[in-house]
């Protein structure tokens, strides 16, 4: 590995775990959506032609929502870095800007993937199970494209932006909708046709699809489909983020 | 040897131009000071030679590298602090060091050894744990001079690494850039707005305004230049004086500027007393003269026309600096 990626890499582990109310914040969202949600949802309502119940149902979507989350906020993390200073040290050093644009977001995929397991982990305790390990294999990679694919476009993002002030917007106008209109909190197969429609053009479907396949072995899209799909995603994402983040000027 | 060359480099802003057509070599080992209000295009300057900023025209190579097409092989050979900060606050001393030197390739064990020697040089080795949001303003530019280091470059760029700090820390780092120019043979190129902090440090100073080199030689032969001395009559009869100096021979030059009028002459003391007996013939009358060896303030003015502090207030030059800016 370039000495770039594994530093870059190594710096957002290293900032992860330093900043311990950080992690708690960014997992609080997403606890407060399976809780109420689930809890209040549950009585309600059951997943029709699976047996399910909304809890169980909804705890892939919130794991896919705690991995969005927490890798778009890397990928702008840049434009921290460009703030404070940070960018020009790595932009001057004798290493390509693809070595730095690859190093943060593996960085940035792996705290999402770590802030997922550990929503995992909590699931277990009002209901959820473990699901098989072929399931969990299957859960971890579509975790890892979407970690990789939204990491991307928020460095995407961030080389276009000036500074902190569009983020709120980016927010607002664009995560969560691909986080409303994906799945992850309602069942697919039902869904009003313009919902549907909607959905299936959103890449973040076939994400929640796919670890939801992994983990009760159903899901409203074939899992090999999701698959192909998030992955043309995610090679699009990298390169995206990968063209704007070499036009960055400091 | 020299270990830069920078021939008629220019750079463009749009109809800006920030840089123009200036052309200068740097010896090996040398300090070089480019001097100028801000705005001049000391910093753009520095970052076409670090690589960071694509000049409009013009060839500059550093190390014999060539900047716009061995970018790594000139990113190897220099170090450089910038203006502002460019540290990660939320880790320590020690890993910003440690990140630096695996970004230049430098190996775990000489990492070990030099991160803690070269913390202990700039007199940091006793905080190499804490974060560095916890470090004052002076402590960071010591960090990052020491980070400039680590890899071992030939040569080191300072933009105004003093700006902002106190007399005493700016004493102390003035120290380490000697310290390291005649101990590590380091050259060194250093931007600044201090006139005085040039004078003492650098072998040779360029002094730049508006984009251009307007002189270039050590402290003393650019003193030499504007010829002998310097008088500064205080009066409110400013044009009237500069006009009954017109025919005088042994002035070198004669300025109006900023409610005085300023004269060079070799042998102020003996001068002075003509200049007033003139003045007291058409009736301008004195408030108050002052006579010193030239400074590089004197020169500035000399070859400018205007200080350095008339120069930053100009509102062009604001307008400039903001254009640098983006």
């Amino acid at each position: 590995m370039s000495s770039a990626v594994d530093t870059l890499w190594l710096r957002t582990i290293i900032r992860y775990f330093r900043s311990k109310s950080r992690i708690i914040e960014s997992l609080a969202t997403p606890l407060f959506f399976l809780l109420i949600l689930g809890f209040g949802l549950n009585s309600v309502s059951t997943i029709p032609g699976t047996g399910h119940s909304f809890i169980i149902f909804l705890i892939p979507g919130i794991i896919t929502m705690a991995v969005l989350f927490t890798s778009v906020f890397s990928g702008i993390q840049i434009i921290w870095d460009r703030q404070f200073g940070f960018l020009k040290e790595t932009l001057i050093a004798p290493v390509s800007r693809n070595s730095i644009m690859i190093g943060q977001t593996l960085g940035g995929a792996t705290t999402a993937i770590i802030e997922g397991m550990i929503i995992l982990v909590l699931s277990l305790f009002i209901g959820g199970s473990f699901p098989s390990v072929l399931g969990f294999l299957i859960a971890i990679s579509f975790m890892v494209l979407i970690s990789i694919s939204f990491t991307s476009l928020g460095i995407a993002i961030a080389s276009r932006m000036e500074d902190m002030y569009g983020f709120q917007m980016i927010m607002n106008f664009l995560i969560m909708p691909i986080f409303f209109l994906s799945g992850a909190l309602f069942p697919l197969t039902n869904a009003p046709t313009v919902l549907k429609a909607i959905a299936y053009v959103n890449p973040l479907t076939y994400g929640v699809e796919g670890i939801r396949y992994g983990f009760l072995g159903v899901s409203a899209i074939n899992p090999l489909i999701s698959f192909a799909v998030l992955t043309g995603f995610c090679i699009i994402m990298v390169f995206l983020g990968g063209y704007l983040f070499n036009k960055l000027k400091v | 040897m020299d270990t830069i060359e920078v021939e008629k480099l220019s750079k463009k802003f749009g109809e800006l131009v920030a840089v123009n057509d200036i052309s200068f070599t740097v010896k090996e080992g040398e300090i070089f000071g480019l001097l100028g209000p801000n705005g001049a295009g000391k910093t753009t300057t520095l970052s076409i030679l670090t690589t960071l900023l694509p000049p409009s025209s013009g060839k500059s190579f550093v190390n014999n590298f060539d900047v716009e097409t061995d970018k790594d092989n000139v990113r190897k050979s220099i170090g450089m602090v910038f203006q502002d900060p460019t540290l990660d606050d939320e880790l320590t001393a020690y890993e910003n060091m440690d990140f630096h030197g695996r970004l230049y390739g430098v190996s775990k064990e000489i990492r070990k050894s030099k991160v803690i020697s070269l913390l202990k040089l700039v007199e940091l080795g006793d905080r190499k744990d804490s974060l560095v949001k916890t470090f004052s303003g002076g402590m960071k530019r010591r960090l990052e001079i020491a980070r400039g280091l680590l890899h071992e470059p030939k040569v080191l760029f300072l933009d105004e690494p003093t700006l902002g700090l106190d007399p005493q820390t700016r004493n102390k780092i003035w120290e380490y850039i000697k310290k390291l120019n005649q101990e590590k043979k380091i050259t060194i190129i250093y931007t600044t707005h201090y006139m005085d902090e040039a004078d003492k440090l650098c072998n040779r100073i360029a002094i730049i305004d508006h984009g251009k080199i307007i002189a270039l030689d050590t402290s003393q032969s650019l003193k030499n230049k504007i010829g002998g001395d310097v008088i500064i009559i205080k009066t409110t009869d400013q044009k009237k004086l500069s006009h009954s100096l017109k025919d005088c021979k042994w002035c070198e030059s004669v300025r109006v500027h900023d409610g005085s009028v300023t004269i060079n002459v070799h042998n102020a003391s003996k001068r002075v007393v003509e200049i007033v007996n003139l003045a007291e013939k058409n009736k301008v009358k004195i408030d108050d003269i002052i006579i010193h060896e030239p400074s590089l303030e004197d020169v500035f003015l000399y070859f400018t026309g205007k200080t350095i502090r008339e120069q930053e207030a100009s509102g062009i030059d604001n307008l400039r600096k903001r254009m640098m800016r983006r």
